[in-house]
């Protein structure tokens, strides 16, 4: 129950209100990919020569990442194999998904749907199953489904926004795929925002050529997850809440990959599970807080899935790229780093520095965006807040100017809600934007059915992956409304492969730490200290509220078993 | 971020969680404040912005009798506030097969048969931290105006707040649930031109083109790109 602005900023923000008149007549103009380049390389935070640094040990050793994912990868397992008995298995299932969010519940079901049993597909989750990146994503999902548009298109648009650096075989998944997961979820009772007719009501994303985005108001992914989650829920399939995965296990005959060890996170327990295939459906990095920044992301996001499959041989490709959303909040301070979606700029607001000027077209690919925001922030056109929090003013009520009174409470309610809370509202008041980060544009390397691959391009047995734990199908910069698409699709994919392996495969395999051996053999190599483990599962907050500046949160918690 | 955080002293409040008093930076919010003190969260915990539900607060302001209640990640800490987690509201999820079933309340009543049982006291309305017409929807489903049940309660995240205060103990959160689901499925109209665009990937329309995007030089690519024209937004 905050009054809302303060003083100096409310002085501020009549500086927007005296130039909205003249800007709603005009269009800041596109970047050429010259333009685009120079900004992005002189201000985003992937090109700080600081933030990150050539990996020392594992299968993709001399790969550039970030700091804070290095510091994981070169990093002890928390399971200390002479300690954990693997004579009894806890649960011994076909399919075991590690995740809780959109990509594996859509592995569960095609799974499902494939021809396995409810019953022997297991579905392990750090937190709820659920509580992923998937309920916060409220712009939309991407699929070319009107005339004007096509699957060629939304291809260009996606290679082009991840800088071409994309594999081209799951970019052609990802969009061939697109409008037959939107017919998927609309028959299973999915309510998007459509016209009386039933035409889809769909809005242009930044770096798309065609309005694409199909939208369930501002909580386009909390539908599709509770959604697909109820009807995880109503064929039976088993779950395990509080479960995360600490490592894989692999047969030591076949080197495949054969199950893994979870933690209950409430009773301190280890659980063996042993399976004919393993999907990782883990997610991203927020909660790593890459370069100081802070994050959209969830509770759990902390790159756990590319740590595990790391140890087990998986080559891993573009994390030397973060995406940082260029609107994150930048006031109140409570709800710092919290997103503000890309939605408001395709519904017609404009970014304005503290001079009341446009800087860049709101909708060109993110990584653009988020540059200019810095730039202007770094040059000293940004606006401070009384905690020293400097952002830029993304107009909102421009959209109630341009679409009519009302749309921004029909077709921004989260948004409404969240800020209203504060006390400042958003059909009257501008909101003040900085990057935060997003997204994990890189990851673990898939094929197109979802298998893990070395770097020699060979799958490694028994290993799947999907959705944002993945990298190669957004290159270096997702285009928004594809992530929502990439864990549907790719889960989808992932839930096929793993039923046709187990309907291949028909010995059980055997579990083993084995794959740890070199691994460690490693780490001891480069001297890397024994408090550094990894997966941290959790970040650590206590005593700490603040997500600015240095990174205290890498610390692993704590097994007392 | 860019600047230097001032060193003006930050004002603190007395907070008592779970009876106990802390005193926290003001501003805060309750899961941060908690977080200050020194609590690391497993339970109670998802999102951190208001979107999953785990998170339900129960409180008191001091010198108020009203209990309020509200998420951990959206509330900020005041003066004198009494406070409590309410990580989960117990209910068993029935199970159903969404085929067999139209978008009729008979179906949800079958399964839900306690929604009659609703006495209109709106306590379910007066709990919801969305601000939500809870109460309107129970009786839009007695009413067989699922339509409408489904857009009062659309911005549901299954906190479960309005179940663990609700006298007639309906279990609103998967209520809501089977309600949306019957609504996208048999009450909204289906989009046509998604079918249409399936037939034509199906018949293999795009492979061709598709096929040479995938085999074109970067340089190729780069041309295409910022040559394709752009719908106005």
């Amino acid at each position: 129950m905050s009054e809302g602005y303060p003083l100096e900023l409310r002085k501020a923000i009549r500086v927007v209100e005296e130039t909205r008149e003249e800007r709603l007549k005009k269009k800041y103009r596109r970047l050429t990919l010259e333009e685009r380049d120079e900004l992005v390389k002189k201000w985003h935070p992937d090109y700080r020569p600081d933030t990150k640094r050539e990996l020392k040990v594992g299968p993709s050793r001399g790969a550039i990442v970030y700091n804070e994912v290095a510091d994981l990868l070169e990093a002890w397992p928390i399971a200390d194999p002479s300690k954990i008995d693997l004579s009894t298995i806890d649960y011994d299932v076909d399919i075991l998904i590690i995740g809780g969010g959109g990509a594996a519940a859509s592995a569960a079901l095609w799974s499902l749907y494939s021809g396995i049993e409810p019953d022997n597909i297991l579905i392990a989750t750090k937190l709820r199953f659920g509580d992923a990146n998937t309920v916060k994503a409220q712009g939309g999902i991407q699929a070319a489904d009107r005339p004007v548009d096509s699957p060629v298109r939304h291809y260009l648009d996606t290679i082009g926004g991840g800088h071409f650096a994309n594999k081209p075989e799951l970019v052609r998944a990802l969009v061939m795929d697109a409008p037959f997961i939107i017919k998927w979820l609309e028959d299973l009772g999915m309510m998007f925002d459509k016209t009386g007719e039933g035409e889809m009501i769909e809005y242009s994303g930044g770096g798309a050529s065609r309005r694409r985005l199909h939208c369930a108001r501002d909580y386009t992914g909390l539908e599709i997850m509770r959604v697909i989650r109820d009807e995880v829920l109503n064929k039976g399939i088993n779950i395990l809440e509080f479960s995360p995965a600490i490592e894989l296990l692999t047969d030591p005959e076949t080197g495949a990959v054969s199950g893994a060890v979870l933690w209950n996170l409430e009773t301190s327990e280890y659980i063996i599970v042993r399976s004919k295939v393993t999907i990782l459906a883990t997610g991203g990095f927020g909660r790593l807080h890459l370069a100081g920044f802070p994050t959209t992301n969830h509770y759990g996001a902390t790159a756990d899935g590319i740590v595990l499959a790391y140890r087990v041989g998986a080559n891993l490709r573009d994390l030397d790229s973060a995406q940082y959303h260029p609107t994150g909040v930048a006031y109140p301070e409570a709800i710092l780093g919290e997103l503000i979606t890309e939605k408001c700029r395709s519904l017609g607001a404009q970014l304005v520095n503290v001079n009341g000027e446009q800087f860049i077209y709101e909708l060109e690919p993110r990584d653009v965006v988020a540059s200019a925001i810095i730039r202007e922030c770094a040059e000293g056109r940004g606006v401070l807040t009384p905690t020293g929090v400097c952002g830029v003013w993304l107009d909102l009520p421009m959209i109630d100017m341009i679409r009519g009174p009302g749309t921004i409470k029909k077709n921004l309610p989260a948004m409404y809600r969240q800020f209203k809370r504060h006390g400042i509202d958003i059909t009257e008041e501008p909101v003040l934007t900085y990057p935060t980060l997003h997204y994990q544009n890189g990851g673990i390397e898939i094929n197109v059915y979802a298998q893990v691959l070395t770097p020699q391009g060979t799958p490694i047995p028994g290993l799947l992956a999907a959705g944002e734990v993945t990298g190669g199908v957004h290159g270096k910069n997702r285009l928004m409304g594809n992530s929502l698409l990439d864990i549907l699709v790719f889960g989808r994919r992932a839930g096929m492969t793993a039923a046709r392996i187990v309907k291949e495969t028909s010995s059980k395999p055997k579990i083993s730490f084995k794959h740890l051996e070199k691994y460690t053999a490693e780490l001891e190599k480069i001297n890397v200290p024994k408090t550094r483990k990894a997966p941290i599962i959790l970040p650590d907050y206590r005593g700490n509220p603040d997500y600015r500046g240095k990174n205290p949160y890498l610390k692993i918690l704590e097994i007392t078993y | 971020m860019s600047t230097e955080k001032k060193t003006t002293k930050t004002r603190t409040v007395r907070i008592y969680f779970m009876g106990k008093a802390y005193d926290v930076p003001q501003g805060l919010t309750i899961m941060k404040a908690l977080e200050y003190i020194g609590y690391r969260f497993i339970r109670g915990i998802g999102c951190r912005g208001g979107f999953c539900g785990a998170c339900a607060v129960a409180y008191r302001l001091a010198g108020e009798y009203k209990l309020r209640t509200g998420l951990a990640c959206q509330t900020t800490v005041e003066d004198g506030m009494y406070i409590t987690l309410l990580p989960y509201s117990p209910m068993e999820k029935p199970r159903y097969n969404l085929e067999e079933m139209r978008g009729e309340a008979g179906y949800i009543l079958k399964i839900f048969p306690e929604i009659a049982r609703c006495v209109s006291c709106n306590s379910c309305t007066k709990a919801c931290p969305q601000e939500l017409e809870v109460m309107d929807a129970i009786q839009a489903i007695l009413r067989n105006d699922i339509k409408r049940a489904a857009d009062l309660i659309f911005d549901c995240i299954s906190c479960g707040l309005c179940s663990l205060r609700c006298p007639a103990e309906i279990r609103h959160v998967y209520v809501f649930q089977l309600v949306r689901r019957l609504a996208g499925k048999y009450l909204l109209p289906k989009a046509k031109h998604l079918e249409e665009r399936i037939k034509e990937i199906e018949s293999g329309k795009f492979d061709a083109e598709i096929e040479k995007l995938m085999k074109a030089s970067i340089d190729e690519l780069k041309k295409l790109y910022m040559e394709r024209d752009i719908e106005k937004a």
